[in-house]
């Protein structure tokens, strides 16, 4: 895989399994090592077994099988409150009868650290989420980005070396969950911490980490940086969990040489590069990317194979157009375009050609 | 607009405010009209009869009604004036304006709270009134030699006046001398005091062990899967739902000394058959019986603060490094600090009042103040008992306010 940067593994699942009722399995068989000081991001849908893997490294669950370890030290039975993990909670979980002082406060508290040391260190953690002046608040007096920034700070004001965030900006509105994102990203880089980030929201994922694993069903499909991910995605799975993406299915009827023919429903044979397809006959879904969809072929390399569809709907978007095509037979096939000088609006009805450079459409399997 | 502080107009020029008030008036009309009932109930249900014995505890017109001629008498003199003939003329006058009446009874009442056994004295000389001719002063001591008493002139003196403060100095264990001066009585008389004080240092008792036996079945509650929370709650209110008197029955049943606990414990070795324990009778039968019956009152708003309590921040403090016992110290505990105040105000408020159970298990010493009200009501003397109420009033009203000092009243959620 091209990002393996970290060589260290700060934290490590080793085979981990949980079952919640002793008859199926939430988490199946996982194996992963986070380098110090990555950003790792579990991507999943919601019962991908994401927050799970979370919450028994932050210690509220127990793996049911295999080796959970921190910096070399197996955690496994290692109380939450031993384990120095910093942790920001969906809905901030920010105590409501304490000021945001006292909020930051208890961490060092419970370390029995002085009054002076305390102090210092409240302010600096304010400072560095720029909200030192509300010290004397109540969480209930702040607003929710607010409210984030304060559960950040609390998560990094006794410095740990590791911080858990489980979906902390799902309850921002569009706007400032990006600005926060960049933030955290921004401290993130700055404090040289390791964050494992879980998150249900791809752009989320694409934007913050250094690597992202998709979970589904227990099982992590693909492990890779933001770029390979949505680029190169592994399995249908991912390629429909990442970003936009068109699918056409067909059967595999030529197969070498890193290209494969692939002969839609309509009869028509596109080429196709295949990732998870082995052999001739094979069903499979073949994944395009709408943006990497040319509809002037003449500006394809010569040569290249395009396919005839018909424009049911035209979006103007702004900076892009959307186009939705009638293409093998399939009536979801969405194109989009950038908004650039000359480039053509086109009207329903219309029949075009279209088509792509084969290394854009992946052979992947039927899903 | 030219001028900043115009008043604003609506397009058609009235004033806003005025047509604000005019859209709003209907509205208000309505809610008004619905809580309406509510308000009519509260007055004549709790507002008029709480006056009705604030004002009983000060005014008796019993003797002052019925004997005006020597009322003003007593008004025209010094307290401690010894009763000169015209004194005697005037009593004698009242004596056969009651005995035509029929009002000697009454009268007597009112003085006999004052001077216990001084009613004899008027019933007699009443049905003798024909006898009182002049001198005045010889009748009645031939009628009755107590008449001479300088303890029955201060009483009459005393209630010669319809606003009275006796009824408040008898319950604080005072009364007034021969003289008119205020002392208290003698120790072995002095009850109210005492038993004011022990009525509310038992009901903090039983508020105590309520909390403590509370809190864990709240919690247990408030985390169990909603099924399992649902039958748990069924069984805490199933006493709710039984009468009062039978549960304090069936604490008699367990109880007493030939109960079920005791011969438990005996045919187990545990005590002799001689020393079967005392625990019902007396003020631990009150204490054990009053906490099962006001249990539910602690119990449901805790659960209620519980419930909504997210889990999220027991977690919090966790990974923040704290123990679980600081984490329930100084997160979950001053969290449920509304519930524990409202089940504390509801346990301790029922139990300072309360007077059925105390009444059937409490035997000598485990009677409270209420029983004490019961009894003055059962012998009819409801100044004395309005006296006794209001007291228990304001000492409940003075904790009310010293909670609403230290906590908050805000901190307070019933429901």
């Amino acid at each position: 895989m091209s990002s393996e940067p970290h060589n260290d593994s700060f934290v490590v699942f080793d085979h981990v399994q949980k079952s919640y009722d002793g008859e199926t399995l939430v988490v199946k068989d996982l194996n992963l090592r986070i380098g110090k000081g990555e950003f790792l991001t579990m991507l999943g849908p919601s019962g991908s077994g994401k927050t799970t893997c979370l919450m028994m490294l932050a210690g509220f669950e127990t793996a049911t099988h295999g080796e959970i370890t921190l910096d070399n030290q197996p955690i496994n039975r290692v109380p939450p409150h031993k384990r120095g993990i910093g942790m920001v909670f969906q809905n901030y979980a920010l105590f409501p009868h304490m000021t945001v002082g006292e909020n930051l406060a208890f961490p060092l508290e419970v370390r029995g650290m002085g009054r002076d040391e305390r102090e210092a260190k409240i302010a600096r953690a304010l400072d560095m989420v720029q909200m030192g002046k509300f010290a004397n608040r109540r969480p209930a007096q702040l607003s929710g980005g607010q409210q984030q920034r304060i559960a950040l700070a609390r998560a990094l004001v006794f410095d740990a070396k590791l911080v858990l965030m489980d979906e902390p900006l799902g309850a921002l509105d569009k706007q400032l969950r990006e600005h926060m994102q960049f933030e955290i990203k921004h401290l993130h880089e700055s404090l040289g911490i390791t964050v494992v980030y879980v998150t249900h929201d791809q752009g989320e994922a694409l934007t913050m980490s250094d690597r992202v694993a998709v979970f589904n069903d227990g099982v992590i499909q693909q492990l890779a940086a933001p770029a390979e991910l949505y680029e190169a995605p592994q399995n249908s799975f991912v390629a429909q969990f990442i970003g936009e993406n068109n699918k056409l299915s067909g059967i595999i009827e030529e197969i070498a040489d890193g290209r494969a023919r692939v002969r839609l429903a309509t009869g028509e044979t596109i080429d196709a590069t295949p990732v998870n397809v082995r052999e001739k006959g094979q069903k499979t879904l073949v994944s395009i990317r709408p943006e990497r969809v040319e509809v002037k072929p003449e500006a394809l390399p010569p040569g290249t194979q395009t396919i005839e569809a018909e424009v049911l709907e035209f979006i103007y978007m702004g900076d892009i157009f959307r186009t939705r095509l009638r293409v093998a037979g399939s009536d979801e096939f969405v194109i989009k375009s950038r908004n650039a000088q000359g480039q053509r609006q086109l009207r329903p009805g219309e029949k075009i050609r279209i088509g792509w450079a084969p290394q854009d459409a992946r052979a992947l399997d039927p899903l | 607009m030219t001028a900043a502080h115009q008043t604003l107009t609506t397009a058609d020029g009235r004033p806003l405010k005025a047509a604000l008030v005019r859209a709003q008036r209907r509205a208000r009309r309505r809610a008004f009209l619905l809580v309406a009932p509510l308000l009519v109930f509260v007055l004549l249900t709790f507002v008029i009869p709480i006056g009705q014995i604030l004002y009983r505890s000060v005014h008796h017109d019993g003797f002052s009604a019925n004997a005006p001629a020597v009322s003003e008498w007593f008004a025209a003199t010094a307290p401690g004036t010894e009763p000169d003939e015209a004194a005697f003329a005037a009593l004698a006058a009242d004596f056969k304006a009651m005995q035509a009446a029929r009002t000697a009874g009454v009268a007597a009442t009112r003085v006999n709270y004052t001077l216990p056994e001084s009613r004899s004295l008027f019933t007699k000389t009443a049905r003798s009134a024909d006898d009182l001719v002049p001198p005045y002063r010889e009748a009645f001591l031939a009628i009755d030699a107590k008449w001479a008493s300088p303890a029955v002139w201060q009483a009459m003196r005393s209630s010669s006046s319809a606003y009275t403060g006796d009824f408040y100095l008898a319950s604080a264990d005072f009364e007034r001398a021969e003289d008119g001066s205020i002392h208290r009585v003698e120790e072995t008389q002095r009850i109210y005091v005492q038993l004011y004080l022990k009525t509310f240092a038992l009901s903090a008792l039983i508020t105590v062990i309520c909390l403590l036996l509370a809190f864990p079945v709240a919690h247990l509650l408030a985390t169990l899967p909603m099924a399992k929370a649902n039958l748990l709650m069924i069984l805490v209110l199933l006493p709710f739902w039984t009468s009062l008197l039978v549960r304090t029955t069936s604490w008699i049943v367990l109880l007493q000394s030939q109960g079920v606990i005791n011969s438990a414990l005996v045919a187990m070795g545990v005590i002799g058959d001689d020393g079967r324990l005392p625990m019902i009778y007396n003020q631990a039968g009150t204490i054990i019986v009053m906490t099962h019956i006001l249990l539910p009152f602690m119990i449901l708003p805790l659960y209620s603060v519980m419930r909504v309590i997210p889990p999220g921040y027991a977690r919090a403090a966790r990974s923040l490094g704290a123990t679980s016992w600081t984490t329930f110290r100084r997160i979950y505990l001053p969290l449920t600090l509304p519930g524990m105040g409202a089940g504390a105000m509801l346990v301790f408020i029922l139990a300072v009042g309360y007077y059925i159970t105390p009444a059937l298990v409490g035997g000598a010493d485990g009677q409270l103040f209420s029983n004490m009200i019961q009894f003055h009501m059962s012998k009819s003397n409801w100044s004395m008992a309005a006296a006794l109420s209001s007291l228990l009033l304001v000492g409940v009203l003075i904790l009310y306010w010293l909670y609403d000092k230290l906590i908050g009243i805000d901190n307070l959620k019933l429901g």
